[in-house]
């Protein structure tokens, strides 16, 4: 007699824990046949909001850490994925209708993103910032920082694992904090991520993720004034103009929409990055 | 011993006048739209520039008109479709090193004409307006063929047709800061200058007919606040670059929401200029006085929040005090002259109106002691103290030559009150401690930061905001990607036809 | 530790300031506690002030003045008594062709020199307030201050017995720059005791920090309260035999300590640049700073000075081009 399976509860990942939706919603996913996977948890207004405000009480722990150190947690996830991977296949298979062999690639390509954002965490600065001959007694240097807290819209309806860390990988090298929200209808893998972020070295509130209805969640985010950025790049079926419009209230950094799974590119990182520029004076006497 | 107490009174301070002499000058009276390389009449009307220091009518202004916009931007689209963006990056840059070259060559006359159109001593737009706006263009003028390596990779794209629009505060600095990174990027611009300061870009337009600049290359539309929304709005814009007030800079944000635009704001600021008691001290009080006494306090950047280590709060607020009273207010063509006018009426009466807010919310106002000429638009340089973190003129940018001072006990908090508010501009370190400096630095949110100096700027040196102080960066090599595109196009979204 | 905690003569000023208990050690604390000078800000300031205007009526007020401030100098190897005669000739009338032309503040020469100086002075000889010309002496070893404090002070003493109103002493910079500001403190308390006269008056001291040597700004601000603390009347900036002398930065430097010791005590210190101060532009860049820094109250020769040989021929051109609207020549004014 074969043994019954313990079905997986996917709920939100909020402050380091896993609540469900303040607003006791849950949403039926299904898998690419129409069978029931599971129930996801429809986040609010309320659980967009819990999620800021985790986030902003991890930037500065996150970006207050070294470069080397950043980079060697994300370098972890990537460890912990990997051990993970047979589960990550699976899920995908049965969420997104993959072969076995396409699963694995997502999967294979999910790690290597992370190994590879990973990589960039203690290099980018010297990348992209620049020692500044002024016309003057003055030591002068320009670093990008990070703008803070970033909400994103993660790809929708292909790739939902990758699309996700494509977009929330760079905007952690430098230090952001993220609130994303998931393939509204492949939330699945997301949610495990989740428990690969839990599980590695990430601080609690560095990464939140929601699962629901962007079009419900997304607004809210966006005139969120203690949101700094906004990448819209899963917005594309969103009123999104509307969403930049909103963001635009407090000047916030917006990524407009891109189809598909975004490229890992160092500009991703650079997106969400403000470049401080500072003057010391100079002098021998 | 001899009593030696000295008795004499002011005399020699009183300085003989010394004004700069305004026949360098040779305006127009009226002045038309420079559109395809020439001035031309325009279709919307006229508009007077007046001197701020006397109110003295200098010259009628075009006010163009939305199909003065619409000829402006087709100018420019027709000179980056047939010219500009065919020309190779050498010649690009012989062009913009001429143009520096000429700036120096009619620098004086042009220092002479924003100080008149403007208000801002001369001895500013001298010694550093206009010295500067040379400085960029000699700077981007040699990026113009090296920008394979401006950090996007070989072969970056220009945008296409740039909307730029400056503000009053720094006229032609300003639109340096535009063009010089633009056209060396390959874009064509169309500039609107601030209404009530057009002049020099009048003159600078002159300067590109001297250079022989191939037409449509850059075209100045003069007007108002609708003059620019046409610019902001025109469907054949690619980029939209603006300086000026976090409100404007958050319509236009809106405005061009769904677009293919990009665009750079360089808006508001609050800056904290925090003196620790380990500081330069006579080093910091002219930092204070530079950091919003400069060029009247109209500027972004301004350290209008003195953040003073409470231990050392009245020995800074009395030498402070003294120093200001030998600053001297105004004519601005006065060499002499420390204090020029207050750009507009409309300026004046927002400073005004603030202050009395200062005092009415409990604030102590002192002002320095200075005769006020009859005609034009003046404030005394004022400091007000007692002001708390949620004080109305802690908060909001007065533009003008008004200090708020607050106090801190520790590095901590002097951190958390100087990063308490949307802005993200600026800020000044005064300490003679190295690692408090550096480590101060790195945690205050704000784009430039100077540590025991105040409103240095460079062409070389990135400038621009967190938060809400905008986006983009302007100087540097970081000041060209906001003007370059990676060579590989991204794919339209969806729905970014608006 | 003893030298730390050695007594140190009791100044009255700084007793006044630092306590009772004066010793090396309160004294370094003291100056140690200042606040630090950062160059860039300073220098900035001081290209500030170097671009003011001075124009008409203001320039002929500040090239009179600068003429009443000069401490009109002859130091050299070579200076004789008739050396010495044609120097007072010129500070008694700078410019023959023009009566108006006040007279200079000081002669000032070496210590041998001073009884020519008297001598050819005559009844001129005196204080500069009263239209009077005063004699001032460098001593204490100048320029480079190496010899033994006996030395010293008997090099000052015969100045000032000779009829000295002013003596110009160097500190001792080795000591300065080897931290024993104790050394140099206790030297110039010696010294201003030595400018005592018979009739208990004292003659007027300088004290010459030569701020080429003491090379940083901190140093030049601790050397500029260290003197004033022991008792100089006067803080100078250079022998003038060391590059660099004067520059405009240190003496606005040393106009803001003089200043903050009369917002401390209200108590007047003078001040005075020398060597290398040769145009008149550059001289009326010194007034400015100081009405700017101190006031224009101490535009007078008990508070300020410049230490100069070619100065008053520049500033003569410049006032026969002032009163006849012609550009003169070096033909036109006399060499001394």
């Amino acid at each position: 007699m074969s043994r019954l399976s313990i079905p997986k509860t996917y709920k939100l990942y909020i402050g380091g824990k896993f609540p469900r939706s303040e607003s006791g919603r849950s949403y039926e996913i299904t898998g690419a046949d129409g069978a029931f996977l599971a129930n996801a948890s429809l986040a609010s207004r309320k659980d967009a909001r819990d999620a800021v405000v985790a986030a902003r009480a991890a930037v500065s722990g996150w970006a207050g850490a070294t470069a080397y150190n950043r980079g060697q947690v994300l370098y972890r996830v990537a460890e912990v994925l990997e051990g993970r991977r047979a589960q990550f296949v699976e899920e995908l298979r049965a969420s997104e209708g993959l072969t076995a062999a396409e699963a694995a690639r997502q999967v294979d390509e999910t790690i290597d993103t992370w190994v590879w954002y990973a990589g960039w965490a203690d290099k980018f600065v010297q990348v992209a910032g620049a020692g500044n001959p002024v016309a003057g007694p003055f030591f002068n240097l320009s670093v990008p920082e990070p703008t803070g807290v970033v909400a994103i819209v993660a790809p929708q309806g292909e790739g939902s694992l990758l699309g996700l860390v494509r977009v929330v990988a760079p905007a952690l090298v430098a230090g952001n904090a993220v609130v994303v929200v998931a393939d509204e209808r492949h939330p699945l893998s997301a949610i495990s991520l989740a428990e690969v972020l839990a599980t590695s070295d990430v601080p609690g509130g560095v990464v939140n993720v929601l699962t629901g209805s962007p079009a419900e969640i997304v607004p809210w985010l966006a005139s969120h004034a203690d949101v700094n950025a906004l990448d819209l790049t899963g917005a594309g079926e969103l009123e999104w103009v509307d969403l930049e419009i909103a963001a635009a209230e407090t000047l916030k950094r917006v990524l407009r929409p891109e189809p598909g799974v975004p490229a890992a590119t160092l500009d991703r990182i650079l997106a969400f990055t403000e470049t401080k520029t500072v003057w010391h004076t100079k002098s021998l006497i | 011993m001899k009593d030696i107490t000295p008795t004499s009174g002011r005399g020699f301070l009183d300085y003989a006048p010394a004004p700069e002499s305004t026949s360098i000058l040779h305006l127009r009276d009226s002045y038309g739209l420079f559109i395809d390389g020439e001035f031309r009449e325009g279709t919307g009307g006229s508009f007077a520039t007046i001197s701020p220091a006397t109110e003295k009518h200098i010259a009628e202004i075009a006010n163009a008109s939305e199909a003065d916009v619409d000829l402006a931007v087709a100018a420019a689209r027709r000179a980056y479709e047939k010219t500009w963006s065919r020309m190779s990056g050498v010649d690009r840059g012989k062009y913009l090193f001429r143009i520096a070259r000429l700036v120096q060559e009619r620098a004086r006359e042009l220092a002479v004409a924003e100080s008149l159109d403007n208000g801002k001593p001369i001895k500013e737009s001298r010694d550093t307006d206009i010295p500067l706006v040379a400085a960029w263009f000699f700077y981007y003028a040699g990026w113009a063929d090296k920008l394979d390596y401006a950090g996007l990779g070989a072969n970056p794209r220009p945008h296409g047709v740039a909307a730029q629009i400056i503000p009053w505060n720094f006229p032609l600095l300003m639109l340096a800061w535009k063009i010089a990174p633009a056209l060396a990027t390959g874009n064509t611009v169309v500039l609107k200058p601030a209404e009530t300061t057009p002049l020099t870009a009048l003159l600078f337009a002159e300067i590109l007919q001297q250079a022989d600049l191939p037409p449509g290359v850059v075209n100045i539309v003069t007007g108002a606040g609708e003059t620019g929304q046409a610019l902001v709005r025109h469907p054949d814009v690619d980029k939209v670059a603006f300086t000026g007030s976090t409100a404007v800079g958050r319509e236009i944000a809106k405005t061009i929401a769904g677009t293919r635009k990009k665009a750079t704001l360089e808006l508001g600021g609050k800056a904290a200029n925090i003196v620790f008691d380990d500081a330069p001290i006579d080093q910091a009080v002219e930092g204070i006085v530079n950091g919003i006494f400069f060029n009247q306090g109209h500027v972004c950047c301004a350290g209008s929040r003195l953040l003073v280590q409470e231990s050392i709060h009245d020995e800074v607020v009395d030498r402070l005090k003294q120093r200001l009273t030998t600053l001297r207010l105004g004519d601005p063509l006065d060499k002499n002259t420390d204090i020029g006018a207050i750009n507009s009426a409309e300026q004046l009466e927002r400073i005004r109106r603030l202050s009395e807010i200062g005092e009415q919310e409990g604030a102590e106002r002192w002002s320095a002691p200075c005769d006020i000429p009859e005609n034009g638009f003046w404030f005394a340089p004022t400091v007000f103290t007692n002001v708390q973190t949620s004080s109305t003129i802690a908060r909001e940018e007065i533009f003008g030559p008004v200090l708020s001072v607050l106090t801190f006990r520790t590095p901590a908090e002097a951190v958390a009150k100087a990063n308490n508010t949307p802005y993200g501009l600026s800020a000044g370190i005064w300490s003679d401690k190295g690692s408090k400096i550096l480590a101060v630095a790195d945690k205050l949110r704000a784009g430039v930061i100077w540590a025991n100096t105040f409103n240095r700027f460079d062409p070389a040196s990135p400038f621009g905001g967190y938060k809400e102080s905008g986006y983009g960066r302007e100087g540097g090599r970081h000041g060209l990607g906001a003007y370059l595109q990676p060579a590989t196009t991204a794919v339209a979204p969806k729905g970014a036809s608006k | 530790m003893t030298m730390q905690t050695t007594s140190l003569a009791p100044a009255e000023r700084a007793v006044r300031v630092l306590g009772g208990d004066l010793t090396e050690r309160s004294l370094r604390q003291y100056l140690e506690g200042l606040s630090g000078v950062d160059a860039v800000g300073l220098e900035q300031r001081a290209a500030g002030l170097a671009t003011r205007s001075i124009k008409t009526s203001s320039k002929a007020w500040a090239l009179d003045r600068i003429i009443e401030l000069i401490d009109l100098t002859t130091l050299e190897g070579a200076d004789t008594p008739g050396k010495v005669r044609s120097l007072v000739a010129k500070a008694l009338t700078p410019d023959a062709s023009d009566p108006s032309t006040p007279r200079v503040a000081a002669v000032c020469v070496y210590g041998d020199m001073v009884p020519y100086a008297v001598e050819a002075l005559g009844s001129a000889h005196g204080d500069p307030d009263d239209g009077l010309v005063s004699v001032a002496a460098v001593a204490t070893a100048f320029p480079s201050g190496r010899a033994s404090l006996a030395v010293k002070l008997a090099d000052t003493r015969d100045a000032v017995a000779a009829g000295a109103d002013e003596i110009d002493m160097v500190i001792d910079r080795g000591a300065f720059l080897s931290g024993r500001h104790g050394k140099v403190f206790e030297e110039i308390v010696a010294v201003k005791e030595a400018c005592r006269r018979d009739d208990g008056s004292y003659a007027s001291l300088k004290v010459i920090l030569e701020t080429g040597e003491l090379n940083t700004y901190d140093n030049v601000r601790r050397a500029s309260w260290l003197s004033i603390l022991a008792g100089g009347d006067f803080i100078k900036t250079s022998t003038g035999k060391v590059s660099p002398a004067a520059t405009l930065p240190v003496t606005l430097l040393m106009l803001e300590v003089v200043r903050d010791w009369h917002r401390l005590t209200g108590e007047y210190v003078g001040v005075k640049p020398a060597g290398g101060i040769r145009a008149s532009k550059d001289a009326v860049r010194y007034l400015v700073t100081v009405a700017e820094t101190v006031g224009e109250q101490w535009l007078q020769p008990h508070l300020f000075r410049f230490g100069a040989s070619s100065l008053l021929n520049d500033v003569l051109l410049q006032r026969q081009k002032l009163r006849t609207g012609r550009y003169s020549g070096p033909d036109y004014v006399t060499i001394d």
